[in-house]
């Protein structure tokens, strides 16, 4: 028998309004419609969200996990890019 | 408002159709094509025994007997139950149970639509929490028709199959004997003739994109919501009633 595996989809959900969405698994589905709905069924059984985005998971552009040094490393020692470095005047409120 | 047998017995067959469908289902749990649709299934299957709860409860305080929704479920035989005859049936295979749904769903949807209504102001406010979960079961299940009817050959057959065998089963959700009668004059429920073609003009059009054929009618009748039954409800209480049987008032 031939056997077709059904395409694998992220799941993204929002917990509340005004907050993002947030990666928290995956589902397989045969399209679209139906993965969101397995989606709901899966990850929101017990009111974690408001709101599901499914992405085939094909559709996802990926960084190289060997390519972890040249991507990553170069930040290391540019402490000065956190805004914590810098020393505010008192002036300058809620930043 | 005074409670008569007709309203007593309204109430325990809505509350028989959730009960009976819901642990029907949940004989998926374990056994779906793959882990998504089971717990699908499961999800839908604790809607069914939630209403099931709420109905039965209800369905209690109007006799008035002291019977609470456990001693409805786990106490009553075959011949006491008042659920429809498509809800006992058995799963047989996933094609069966997906047009089950959509045909059962689609139902309820438009049912409890109209109980928002209800005279009966507990079984409106049970009707508006269980809107919400019909329309999702019947979205759910209508979804799949169109994906194993307009599927593959095989998926198509069994689809096919399953229509041919359950849509005799709907003629039951339209008939009336004086219990519908006096639910429709007295305003707790509508009048099934003034649902059955609103229940076709919603399911037809998704048979059709499921490029399913819609059986023509038969003189066939089933009479499980007049309390007679088929052969398999037996079988499921059985089950179902096992623990309450053997430990009587056993608690968990």
């Amino acid at each position: 028998m031939e056997r077709k595996e059904w395409p694998l989809w992220e799941v993204f959900v929002r917990s509340r309004n005004g907050l993002d969405h947030k990666h928290c698994g995956s589902v397989h589905a045969p399209d679209a419609k139906l993965a969101l709905q397995v989606a709901r069924d899966v990850y929101t059984r017990r009111q974690e969200g408001v709101s599901i985005w499914v992405v085939e998971a094909g559709n996802i552009v990926a960084s190289d996990p060997d390519a972890k040094p040249e991507l990553f490393d170069p930040a290391e020692d540019k402490i000065y890019r956190h805004p914590t470095f810098y020393q505010l005047p008192d002036e300058v409120n809620h930043m | 408002m005074t409670t008569t047998p007709a309203h007593i017995e309204y109430v325990t067959r809505l509350g028989d159709n959730a009960l009976i469908l819901g642990q029907r289902m949940s004989e998926w749990c374990g056994h779906a094509p793959v882990l998504e649709e089971d717990m699908a299934l499961a999800n839908m299957s604790l809607d069914l025994i939630g209403q099931a709860r709420m109905l039965l409860t209800h369905a209690g305080k109007l006799e008035g007997k002291g019977r609470d929704e456990d001693q409805l479920a786990f106490l009553r035989t075959e011949m006491h139950y008042r659920n429809l005859t498509l809800c006992e049936l058995p799963n047989v295979d996933f094609g069966r149970t997906m047009v089950r749904n959509f045909l059962f769903a689609s139902l309820q949807v438009l049912l409890w639509e109209r109980l928002l209504a209800s005279s009966d102001t507990e079984l409106a406010a049970i009707a508006a929490k269980s809107l919400k979960e019909a329309r999702y079961h019947a979205q759910h299940a209508g979804d799949w028709v169109v994906r194993l009817g307009d599927g593959t050959a095989e998926s198509h057959e069994r689809a096919q199959a399953a229509l041919d065998y359950l849509w005799p089963y709907t003629a039951e959700f339209f008939a009336a004997n004086p219990t519908d009668e006096a639910i429709a004059a007295a305003g707790i429920g509508p009048a099934w003739s003034e649902l059955e073609a609103a229940w076709e003009a919603v399911v037809v059009p998704v048979l059709n994109e499921a490029t399913l054929t819609v059986p023509a009618r038969t003189p066939f009748k089933s009479y499980g919501k007049f309390g007679r039954h088929s052969e398999h409800l037996g079988h499921l209480l059985s089950e179902m009633q096992y623990l309450q049987r053997t430990y009587p008032g056993a608690q968990w």
